[in-house]
């Protein structure tokens, strides 16, 4: 944002200042992130540059870190990573169908109690995970499903619905209903006029909800650390333990792959966003 | 034509207003039925298991039941000197039942709880007991050890009479019931709750001053500059906010350690000295840095979505008025944005009060907070009551902002980025 050439000398200095100010702060959101990069290819055991690194000297990287994350002896790397892509897979499934139904009915504007149900629903999202856990797992304990798969699907489901139901819901806020009326009006039964006509339109708004779920459950250690047992260990308990206990750079290893994977999840989540404002129109 | 005014009816003759009602009503069980799989789904497995945090945390039936002829004989004992005979009788039978059962254990550590020495005397008793003859249990018991001749004991185990007790959440709040039933607050060096409550509401405000003055400025750039700048710039906020936060503290923790890279700037550009590199880490500074880092993002999504929608003529309009640049922004911008920084504080507040992960990793000692206590009595002293005490004042606090958040913004208004 170029000045107007009659700006004053000292608005333009404070100008530069604001600039520098935004600049820092940019630097202070992402730089932290690029700092695990590098050293994830340390040869060393160290968490700091070595003089190496610092000279850019070849000899100074290595994958060993990655190739201890993946063929390393009695490493958890492995069974956690499937735990958890297990997991994240089936909690964004029941997330995303209770939650698309849900909103579908919060959406209607016969719906009685409105606000209040609505509160129930995002409730998980506002309550301290903390106390969520807690709450969970004297749950989970009664009925029998502490330390199994199922328990920490449940769990994770309960905490990903209300990201569905907020964005299902936003994009439905903007939604022509006289569509349906007229599919029903042509003679289209409700199912089907809700796959044929109603989820092609709010897709984007579905899927955006379901990443959201998707990424809180893969990446969801309170709750789990009360509910896991050794056989549902999942990548944040191992990332957790590690960080606790000994910060091998294993786990930067396994950070950057997190970050790669969150930066696809970043474009996807974009890109839907993107295409959902174009389809209703809010194209600004 | 008729003067009257004739009902309207439909082609099968029922009054059209009715059959409207019924096609109101018949929607209004459809939107329901809808939503009915999610909200039985979540008050089965989530709003009840807090209403039984909220159970467990007042529950004290365990003591009620382990002695219940005690409790019995006790009511007609007005507590100023030894009770009769027929209390300590009681007491006798009740305390035979239960090593029958092995569960003498147990009623030490609960009477502990209580008040201290109860520990020995009843391992004591358990062994003499073995011994002892029918009759006048009231010698035989006080002979045991002097402990059980001071009124002050029989007090304190009828004081754990009610199957209630709020005892809880006055020790979440440093405070106990004293002999004479008052209510008083522990010595000072021993009040770590209230200092921990203190400290999360510190550390959660400071966070969010924090948060708000770095994301004021980012989010009206991102607000002002040309779409395919701001864009770029925007992957800056989302690509952290869509990361683990565990990645996160990670980074943080090789930043922040005595030979990482923060501290060896400050060596590099002569703050500090080489020998006498500060801890960042493991103490308050370390999770403020971190927790301002991880939550700036909630703070500037909510700032930038409202500043979007201010147009920037109104600045123009200001200036052109004869305001200076800050005079236009502090009387028109500003005002205009309140509604996102309520949004963002507010929500960043809530999250930053109820942090568990990054304090634990990067706080130590002096950076932990409330969440921290809670996991621990869940985790090592296994005292789930006082875990759930402690939580639902907790959530009592959170639900009072929350519902500031509705008033102020509504949570329909909720936006994700």
């Amino acid at each position: 944002m170029a000045l107007p050439k009659y700006t004053e000398p000292h608005y333009r200095i404070w100008h530069y200042i604001y600039l520098t100010i935004c600049g820092a702060v940019f630097f202070f959101l992402i730089a932290p992130l690029f700092v695990i990069f590098p050293l994830s290819f340390n040869a060393e055991e160290f968490l700091s540059f070595s003089d190496g690194m610092k000279r850019l000297d070849p000899d100074a990287f290595s994958l060993r870190w990655y190739k201890d994350m993946i063929y390393g002896t009695k490493n958890p790397w492995g069974l956690a990573a499937k735990n958890s892509f297990i997991i994240a897979i089936f909690a964004t499934i029941g997330s995303v169908i209770l939650g698309t139904v849900a909103a579908l009915g919060l959406s209607s504007r016969h719906m009685p109690y409105k606000g209040l149900i609505m509160a129930v629903l995002i409730s998980p999202m506002i309550v301290p995970l903390i106390i969520s856990g807690v709450a969970i797992f004297f749950f989970m304990a009664k009925a029998g499903l502490a330390a199994t798969h199922t328990g920490i699907v449940l769990a994770h489901i309960i905490l990903g619905t209300p990201f569905v139901v907020i964005t299902v819901t936003a994009t439905l806020s903007g939604f022509d209903h006289s569509v349906t009326r007229a599919a029903a009006s042509l003679g289209s039964d409700p199912v089907n006029t809700f796959m044929k006509i109603t989820l092609p339109l709010i897709l984007p708004g579905v899927i955006s909800g379901g990443l959201f779920a998707f990424v809180t459950s893969f990446d969801e250690v309170v709750v789990v650390l009360f509910l896991a047992g050794l056989e549902n260990t999942t990548i944040p308990i191992q990332m957790w333990t590690g960080l606790r206990e000994q910060l091998s750079p294993t786990i930067l290893a396994v950070a950057t792959c997190l970050i790669i994977l969150s930066t696809l999840i970043l474009v996807t989540a974009e890109l839907l966003r993107r295409r959902s404002e174009r389809l209703r129109g809010i194209n600004r | 034509m008729s003067s009257e005014t004739k009902q309207i009816l439909t082609t099968d003759g029922i009054p059209l207003e009715v059959s409207l009602k019924k096609a109101e009503r018949k929607n209004k069980i459809k939107a329901f039925l809808l939503v009915a799989p999610l909200l039985f789904f979540l008050i089965i497995t989530y709003v009840f298991p807090i209403g039984d945090m909220l159970f467990r945390s007042v529950d004290d039936k365990m003591v009620t039941q382990m002695l219940p002829k005690t409790f019995k004989a006790m009511e007609t004992w007005d507590g100023q000197e030894l009770p009769e005979e027929e209390v300590f009788a009681a007491f006798h039978e009740d305390f035979i039942k239960l090593v029958e059962d092995k569960r003498e254990g147990k009623l030490s550590t609960q009477l502990n709880y209580t008040k201290n020495g109860f520990k020995s005397i009843i391992k004591k008793l358990r062994r003499k007991s073995k011994s002892f003859e029918e009759g006048n249990y009231k010698e035989q018991i006080m002979s045991v050890h002097k402990r059980w001749a001071d009124v002050e004991y029989w007090r304190a185990i009828k004081r754990r009479a009610p199957e209630f007790t709020s005892q809880k959440y006055l020790k979440g709040m440093d405070m106990y019931v004293n002999e004479e039933g008052k209510i008083v607050s522990v010595e000072e060096d021993r009040r770590i709750h209230r200092v921990l409550w203190l400290r999360t509401l510190e550390i959660a405000f400071f966070v969010t001053v924090f948060c708000f003055l770095m994301a004021y400025p980012i989010a009206h750039l991102l607000a002002t500059l040309p779409m395919k700048y701001s864009n770029l710039l925007m992957i800056c906020v989302l690509l952290p906010f869509w990361t683990s936060l565990l990645v996160r503290t990670a980074s943080w923790m090789i930043l922040l350690q005595q030979q990482g890279i923060v501290n060896d700037f400050f060596v590099g550009i002569g703050l500090v000295a080489d020998d006498n590199r500060p801890e960042m880490m493991y103490n308050k500074t370390g999770s403020y840095v971190a927790m301002t880092q991880i939550l700036l993002p909630f703070m500037v999504l909510p700032l930038y979505s409202v500043m979007k929608t201010i147009s920037p003529s109104l600045m123009r309009a200001g200036k052109s008025l004869g305001g200076t640049p800050f005079v236009a922004f502090w009387k028109v911008y500003f005002p205009l944005t309140i509604p996102g920084i309520g949004a963002g504080c507010l929500l960043v507040f809530i999250l930053a009060i109820g942090y568990y992960i990054t304090p634990a990793l990067v706080g130590g000692a002096s950076g932990t907070l409330i969440s921290n206590q809670i996991a621990f009595h869940m985790k090592s002293t296994l005292d789930w009551s006082f875990a759930s005490a402690m939580g639902l004042m907790l959530l009592s606090g959170v639900l009072v902002i929350y519902w500031l958040y509705n008033k102020i913004v509504g949570i329909d208004n909720i936006k994700l980025g």
